[in-house]
């Protein structure tokens, strides 16, 4: 079971609209992980644009390896997925984004907060069928996929 | 010179951005998945940082950024320009979503999790950057066909 955590998740939420707008104030740039890293793979991009991007993904994942040592319980999962289920939701989530133009943090933060009617339609589209999803593995499933 | 700022800038956003996930909660899959599971015991947290990044967001923008040219470190601000609600998109979140519900994760806390050492996380980001290049490929092999047939 989890716990309702408004005051904590308001602020986590306020400080990633910080840093998405660090970036667009500094950089000109959409705080979108999805292209962020997607690019990253993309032949095509160039060297000038890969140097951001990786310091981007370095500051996510080292902070990340901090936290989880200062606080494991904060990376606890209590749902339980085979690695069948895990590889299709990765492979889901990768090909999804990119089709799409966007993850939680391009459509759902940056998207939003710019008043685009695509990213409303994106992240209406993925709450749904995320919804669906959860619904029909708990239903269907038992909780266990 | 603008270029280090840049990078420097940028690192120091996904320190912030992973410290904000952290604490909202969005490195804990179960926590998403209860967020997504409007007709269970839902757990509407989530709401909670998608609202409170979006406000922060939006006042950044139509506040500050609408009233410069340029970026304070770089020559352009590289917006989205289209406005067009188009079928990939849709199709692209629809399995973004369903993705998101089987896994827990989206790809800012499946990257913030991966110093957990967890086999799972690893499992799911590998999973990810092979659809995200899988997309790739067929996006160029279709740009290829599109360029020789003119459909699209």
């Amino acid at each position: 079971m989890e716990s309702f955590t408004p005051i904590a998740s308001l602020i986590g939420g306020i400080l990633i609209g910080i840093s998405s707008a660090l970036l667009l104030m500094f950089n000109g740039r959409i705080a979108g992980i999805s292209g962020i890293t997607g690019a990253l793979i993309e032949p095509s991009t160039g060297a000038g644009e890969r140097g951001w991007r990786i310091a981007f993904v370095l500051g996510l994942v080292v902070t990340g390896f901090i936290a989880a040592i200062v606080s494991p319980t904060a990376f606890e999962s209590t749902i339980d997925r085979s690695t069948v289920a895990i590889v299709l939701a990765g492979l889901a989530v990768g090909f999804g984004t990119r089709t799409g133009s966007g993850c939680t943090s391009g459509h759902g933060v940056c998207g939003l907060g710019r008043l685009s009617g695509r990213s409303l339609a994106a992240v209406l589209t993925f709450i749904t069928t995320g919804a669906i999803t959860v619904f029909v593995v708990r239903t269907v499933f038992g909780g266990s996929v | 010179m603008n270029e280090r700022k840049q990078v420097v800038l940028a690192g120091l956003s996904g320190v912030i951005f992973s410290i904000g996930l952290v604490l909202a909660g969005m490195t804990r899959p179960g926590k998403v998945v209860a967020f997504l599971d409007f007709f269970g015991d839902w757990d509407p947290s989530l709401a909670f940082v998608m609202g409170g990044a979006a406000t922060v967001y939006l006042l950044t923008f139509q506040g500050l950024a609408k009233k410069r040219d340029t970026p304070l470190v770089a020559p352009v601000f590289h917006l989205p320009t289209r406005k067009d609600i188009d079928v990939p998109l849709i199709v692209g979140g629809g399995l973004f979503g369903i993705g998101w519900g089987l896994g827990g994760f989206c790809p800012g806390p499946a990257l913030s999790s991966l110093g957990t050492g967890s086999f799972d996380v690893a499992t799911f980001v590998v999973a990810m950057f092979a659809g995200m290049g899988l997309r790739s490929i067929l996006k160029r092999r279709s740009a290829v066909h599109d360029g020789s047939t003119q459909t699209a």
